[in-house]
């Protein structure tokens, strides 16, 4: 079970997308959020998804993969839109049954949002798709840098996000395994109500915690034996260095902002909310 | 031989829960000299010792009376600290604990980024450990997805990689398959042969010892015995006493000479068993 696990959701590939620098994605990934927010009418939300759109076909991640990635959220994104759609004022009415009024401009709002949360999630799913939860955390080391003058222990939050990423499936078998030996005392994990079952977890919470522990205490042993003393004086095999690829998505993400700005200026009437 | 490590008249025992129990010494006056490139292994039954003797070369654990020295730096100092854990690697026994990154070659870049090399040093002297080992085509595996010998071997290399002189193994083998344990054994004994670096091998299989150059048995934190693999298994007797098997093939000689039959007693492996039975045949 746990051989087949995969930590984080990355998808193995050679793309330029999977290339380039992990710093560079996070940025953009926000900027691109930001500018998602940004967008006031439907031909400027276009330009973004018509950028997504290139954006998916430059990683050549599947597009199961990511209808998979949405599926997660459908149920958010319909209540989104119905509130939309019913609390959206102004506007031609279409119907009015009792207290329930649909205005055209209800519909389009409701439209507008659930596209605009789609290309959220595939926007950052395309993140996390390309990107290995190793190259990630060392990103967020990289970026968060500069906060090291506020005395903000970076290096070491960096380090916790590793180690919890690699103990993961660690714990996960080990929580498989206290199952088993719980249920070979007779322990009855799968009946009863909420209460009940929430009781039932205690026998494996308990010992889980307790090896928890006790593994940590031996991690800290051997970091130390590997001359492991906090960030300080730390090389990194793998450098971060921004290339030629890096530098033209920058730009054609600057360009897109623009875009974006002009679409909004120019179809004002057309803007949304 | 040049001595690596020396211990000299140690004592150690743990704290205990408070000041009114004091635990009885757990390593109790043990003078040892280990010298450079060589084999050891040390057995011992449960609470012999043994891993106390082991976490003493490189700082985690520090002698109540007597001296570590590891190439002549005493382990009691604390500026020594670092230097020391430079000059002797350690292996652990579970796997698990001790692989840091979620990346082979990240977790074997670990101890040299901590050293803080030069980034294209650490990439060659990763690749070099990784090759040694046999685990280079799993470099950019994930551990979890490994077996207990290939994740023990990937901690081997991330010693190997920040290239002590020595390397001690505290029980390496216990938690693993027979497979397992075949596989780090010849890891250990190739690079001992091939790369000259001195290991120390805490373990409990006597078929593991029978392949060091030198035995050593721990018993109530004193060196009871001391000798090549020959000398020391020959005395099934005195193993005995203190909790230990001889291996399978040294005791069928000894059992067949027991009941009679004149065999040559001091084998150790099985091909040497079964040559001593040919030959008693013949005769």
């Amino acid at each position: 079970m746990v051989r087949d696990l995969t930590i984080g959701q990355y998808y193995p590939g050679d793309s330029l997308l999977h290339k380039t620098d992990p710093r560079v994605k996070i940025v953009l990934t926000l900027v691109f959020i930001f500018v998602i927010f940004f967008c006031k009418n439907f031909f400027s939300l276009g330009l973004m998804i018509a950028a997504l759109l290139v954006g998916v076909f430059l990683s050549r991640v599947p597009l199961k993969m990511i209808l998979k990635s949405m599926k997660a959220i459908t149920f958010i994104i319909i209540i989104t839109a119905l509130l939309n759609l019913f609390y959206t004022t102004g506007g031609n009415v279409l119907v009015k049954y009792k207290f329930i009024t649909i205005t055209d401009t209800g519909v389009y709002t409701a439209i507008f949002v659930a596209v605009r949360i789609l290309a959220l999630i595939v926007g950052s799913t395309l993140l996390t798709y390309t990107t290995t939860p190793t190259m990630l955390t060392d990103a967020i080391e990289q970026l968060l840098k500069p906060l090291k003058v506020f005395h903000v222990p970076v290096h070491t939050l960096a380090m916790m996000m590793t180690l919890a990423l690699r103990f993961i499936p660690t714990l996960i078998e080990e929580i498989d395994k206290i199952m088993n030996a719980q249920k070979a005392r007779g322990a009855d994990l799968e009946s009863g109500g909420l209460l009940q079952r929430a009781k039932a977890l205690v026998p494996i919470l308990i010992p889980l915690f307790v090896s928890s522990f006790r593994r940590a205490y031996e991690l800290a042993f051997a970091m130390e034996c590997r001359c492991y003393t906090g960030g300080e004086g730390r090389t990194r095999m793998k450098q971060m260095k921004l290339k030629g690829l890096d530098s033209i998505l920058i730009v054609g993400c600057a360009v897109l902002l623009g875009g974006v700005i002009a679409l909004n200026l120019f179809f004002k009437t057309y803007n949304l909310g | 031989m040049e001595k690596i490590i020396e211990y000299k008249d140690v004592t150690f025992r743990y704290e205990g829960e408070d000041e009114a129990h004091i635990l009885p010494l757990t390593i109790n006056g043990v003078t040892l000299n280990l010298e450079k490139g060589s084999f050891v292994a040390v057995l011992g039954r449960n609470g012999s010792g043994k891993s106390t003797l082991a976490k003493l070369t490189n700082a985690i654990h520090l002698p109540e009376s007597g001296q570590v020295l590891v190439e002549g730096l005493d382990t009691r100092d604390e500026k020594n600290t670092d230097l020391i854990r430079r000059k002797v690697g350690m292996v652990f026994q579970n796997p698990d604990n001790q692989i840091v990154a979620t990346i082979v070659e990240d977790d074997v870049a670990f101890g040299p980024e901590n050293l803080g090399i030069e980034p294209k040093e650490i990439r060659r002297r990763v690749d070099d450990a990784l090759k040694a080992v046999g685990m280079y085509d799993f470099r950019l595996a994930e551990p979890h997805k490994l077996s207990g010998g290939q994740k023990q071997r990937v901690a081997i290399a991330g010693i190997l990689a920040m290239q002590t002189d020595s390397i001690v193994l505290d029980e390496p083998t216990a938690m693993l398959d027979p497979i397992g344990r075949r596989e780090v054994l010849s890891t250990v004994l190739r690079l001992n042969r091939e790369r000259g670096i001195t290991v120390l091998m805490i373990t409990h299989f006597m078929e593991e010892a029978a392949q060091a150059e030198r035995v050593i048995v721990l018993d109530k934190g004193k060196v009871f015995l001391d000798g090549s693999p020959r000398d020391v298994f020959t005395q099934s007797e005195a193993l005995k006493r203190c909790g230990l098997d001889v291996p399978q093939a040294t005791g069928l000689a000894k059992a067949l000479a027991d009941s009679g039959i004149k065999i040559k007693t001091d084998v150790l492996n099985e091909e040497e068993c079964i040559d001593a039975i040919l030959t008693a045949y013949k005769e």
